[in-house]
């Protein structure tokens, strides 16, 4: 299986502070990989750097066979990493159905002289942008829902929403940073099956930052663990599991040998 | 209970007292006195002394009136009184200390005359005091009469008010249709005649009685029974009606008010542009006269038969105007639209400064006229018709704010609208979506310049000259507030903006020198009483009210939204 994303030694400083650091990481192709670790361990700003919004300091990012360091958000987006937020950001005051289109950018080629000279082609994109734009919103479970502001969603409907957003571009790689925050357990069982459906069917590769370890240990193929910006560990579900670096990472020092346990319990609460 | 009525009465009073000593320190009163509304009647200047008496009287009593009228009638009194207090002090302090003066300029005899009725301080005081609680008074048994007549008065009132406050419309039409000595019996040199007032005051009040008591019910009735294709007849005959009375409307009011609606549609067709820039993009331009100036410089540079014009036409200019402030808007925008919020407004606002410092500068003064402007641009013709009158030109500014319109509408609702608003809402998410940024924001910049650029050329050409001291500060800030007060990104709202605040203060020359004050008072009344402004964009509105409030409207039930955890 070829990879889709390989990122090699990558580093990021803030000042002396040093977030990334020399992290190696390749996603393969049509899988599902998660990355964990305590608070602050640099998780969301690695995915920063892989969608631009940071510049990497050293080391380099290929997607899909192209380097993407330096690139700027745009260009990442257009080239096929979609992604959504820790905390919700849609366009709030935009309708669920305007949200979608926004985020189908990447495919739509109208230019914007279109609409004045109503340009057969515009009106025909515009048009089919719309059909497609509902589609995935009755595919994300929103059927009816488009003309709602999107702040005016309940909050797993706007996490779906943010979801429906990032897949309008018809993304390649999905990077979903605590898709399942917040929500309670039957909301979380759904959205997990809904990850799992997104590979299975739909065929798109999925980075997760989780830190629900029965969503984590349920989905995914393999997982990296990160603390204070280095991975520590990497492998399956079950290999993490009996890691010790990761339990005295999660616990501190010396529960390593009777905590086993305690791991799932202490990120539930954490979360 | 009893005690805070009085208490809110005395306040209400007290505050309203100030604000009357404001506008009798800053001169207002005085000025105003001299603009009649009903001729030997009533003056602006008394409308001004004694109104606002009359609203705190109605403000100060509730509609316990109607159950206790002799006590909301007392407590009017005492508003009333409390209004008169703070004058009645400044009339005293005048009198005792008349080199005040020489401190407060407007604290003239002249003031002190209308205050005190030309009656001396001792019994002038007196007199004001009993007119302020009569007033008052007269304002708190307003609640007396039932709401079904109270409405319609108070419509009437206000409608016989802003006649004979803005006579210069009804006097100019009238002025184009009926003789002279006619017209006399009805409007003075300013304000109507009493026996105009009574028509007007009369004709409304039927009016409102009549729509107050049946007509609504009427409307209402008709609005539910219609079918869609008589909807869609009426919505036709709109069109059509409008259309005829736009195009009828330079001939009906004659040449002055033209004038003044060519003035209130180049400010429009600035406004629609800068709409799309500040309303649509979200981008704050405050030097966007800067564009207006290239428009109407190279306009005249191209068309004055002068020494340094080129002689060609206008047609042959408007282009050529339209595509350099086009160019500039891209030249400044390049650098500049890296910049966010506040950078972006500094940034403008000195780019707005260095174009007018470089009209006025000795360096271009041989290409450009300097402080001397340019002379001689020529008019516009078309199919051999000279356009020089204000109604001629009426024409050509209503065709260029239809082309606004127009491209704004089409451009706010396509692929372009919906990336502008994105970026308005979250720049990092919207170029995560990938939209390129620097090429959104561009677009909206020079769409916006080439409209200010298209206002500059029709200006210069109207005007017959240019002047650098036409392209202020003031200018980018005057275009900005009509957008502010119509409402951001609302397209009806930026025309009916232009007309607040440009037409008004056209018809209201009296107002000229507190004119700012004017704007200021508006401005604030406006963000505490109608943020989204006078006739708001739906998302606007949206956003600029509670959530529950606008879910009520909208018949949404607010779902509770779960904390972060």
């Amino acid at each position: 299986m070829t990879n889709i994303l390989e990122a090699t030694d990558v580093t990021k400083r803030f000042g002396g502070l040093v977030a990334v650091n020399q992290l190696s990481f390749a996603i393969p192709k049509g899988s599902i990989v998660s990355i964990i670790g305590p608070n602050g361990a640099g998780k969301t700003t690695f995915f920063n750097c892989i969608t631009g919004f940071y510049q990497i300091d050293e080391g380099d990012i290929v997607f899909d066979g192209h380097s993407i360091k330096g690139k700027s958000p745009d260009q990442i987006t257009r080239q096929g990493i979609a992604r959504t937020y820790q905390n919700i950001r849609l366009f709030s005051n935009m309708s669920a159905i305007e949200n979608i289109l926004v985020g189908m950018e990447p495919r739509l080629t109208s230019r914007w002289f279109g609409p004045l000279f109503r340009l057969p082609q515009t009106r025909i994109e515009e048009e089919k942008a719309l059909v497609e734009a509902n589609e995935l919103l009755n595919f994300v479970g929103l059927r009816g829902k488009g003309d709602n502001l999107a702040r005016n969603l309940p909050y797993g409907d706007q996490r779906r929403l943010e979801i429906a957003r990032a897949l309008a571009g018809g993304p390649k790689l999905l990077l979903l940073d605590e898709p399942t925050a917040g929500m309670n357990p039957r909301e979380t069982a759904e959205t997990t099956e809904f990850i799992r459906n997104l590979r299975d069917k739909v065929g798109i590769t999925v980075l997760l930052i989780e830190h629900d370890m029965r969503v984590v240990m349920g989905i995914s193929e393999d997982i990296t663990v990160l603390d204070y910006g280095e991975k520590i560990a990497g492998g399956t579900p079950a290999e993490i599991q009996r890691n010790t670096r990761v339990i005295e990472a999660y616990l501190g020092r010396g529960a390593a040998g009777s905590a086993h346990l305690q791991l799932n319990q202490q990120t539930e609460t954490e979360a | 209970m009893q005690t805070q009525q009085w208490r809110k009465a005395i306040r209400i009073g007290l505050l309203t007292g100030v604000v009357v000593l404001l506008t009798c320190m800053v001169g207002m009163v005085e000025t105003f006195n001299a603009r009649d509304l009903i001729v030997g009647v009533l003056t602006l200047g008394q409308v001004l002394l004694f109104a606002p008496a009359l609203y705190a009287g109605y403000l100060a009593t509730g509609n316990d009136a109607t159950r206790k009228p002799v006590s909301a009638l007392l407590r009017g009194i005492v508003t009333g009184l409390c209004v008169a207090l703070p004058v009645i002090g400044l009339i005293v302090v005048a009198t005792v200390w008349p080199d005040i003066r020489k401190y407060f300029v407007n604290i003239s005899p002249a003031l002190l005359k209308i205050l005190t009725f030309d009656q001396g301080a001792v019994t002038g005081s007196l007199m004001l005091a009993a007119v302020m609680a009569g007033m008052a008074a007269l304002g708190a048994l307003l609640h007396v009469i039932p709401l079904r007549f109270r409405r319609p008065l108070i419509i009437s009132l206000a409608v016989t008010f802003g006649f004979s406050l803005f006579s210069d419309i009804p006097l100019n039409i009238a002025n184009q249709f009926l003789e002279r000595t006619v017209v006399r019996n009805y409007f003075g040199t300013k304000g109507i005649t009493p026996i105009a007032a009574i028509i007007v005051f009369t004709l409304s009040l039927v009016v409102a009685l009549y729509w107050e008591f049946s007509g609504r019910e009427a409307r209402v009735h008709r609005q539910a029974t219609i079918t869609p294709a008589q909807r869609s007849r009426n919505r036709t005959i709109v069109t059509v009606i409008s259309a005829v009375v736009l195009l009828l409307l330079p001939w009906i009011i004659g040449q002055y008010i033209s004038n003044v609606v060519d003035q209130v549609l180049t400010f429009a067709l600035m406004a629609l542009g800068l709409n799309i820039v500040v309303g649509f993009a979200g981008l704050l331009d405050l030097g966007y006269v800067a564009f207006f100036a290239i428009g109407a410089y190279v306009t005249a540079l191209m068309t004055s038969s002068g020494n340094l014009g080129m002689g060609q036409s206008f047609w042959v200019a408007v282009p050529v105007a339209v595509a350099a402030s086009t160019l500039a808007g891209i030249i400044l925008g390049v650098p500049v639209l890296r910049l966010r919020g506040d950078y972006l407004a500094i940034v403008t606002l000195g780019f707005g400064e260095i174009i007018r410092v470089l009209v006025v500068s000795d360096l271009l003064k041989p290409y450009i006229g300097g402080a001397q402007g340019i002379t001689q641009v020529e008019r516009p013709s078309i199919f051999g018709y000279d356009i020089i009158s204000p109604q001629a030109f009426y024409y050509l500014l209503l065709a260029g704010v239809l082309l606004a319109l127009y491209i704004s509408s089409r451009l706010r609702d396509g692929r372009a609208g919906r990336r502008w608003m994105a970026l308005r809402e979250d720049e990092d998410v919207a170029e995560a979506m990938g939209i390129h940024l620097v090429n959104s924001k561009l677009m909206a910049f020079a769409i916006g310049a080439a409209l200010a650029g298209l206002a500059g050329a029709i200006f210069a050409s109207r005007i017959a000259s240019v002047f650098p001291n036409s392209f202020n500060l003031l200018i980018s800030i005057n275009v900005l507030a009509i957008i502010i007060v119509g409402g951001l990104g609302s397209l009806p709202g930026v025309i009916l903006g232009a007309f607040v605040l440009v037409g008004l203060p056209e018809l209201l020359r009296e107002f000229e020198e507190y004119r700012l004050l004017m704007y200021g008072v508006l401005l604030i009344v406006m963000m505490l009483v109608r943020p989204e402004g006078l006739w708001p964009s739906a998302v606007r509105r949206r956003e600029l009210h509670a959530e529950g409030e606008i879910a009520e409207h909208e018949g949404i039930q607010p779902e509770p939204v779960q904390p972060l955890m």
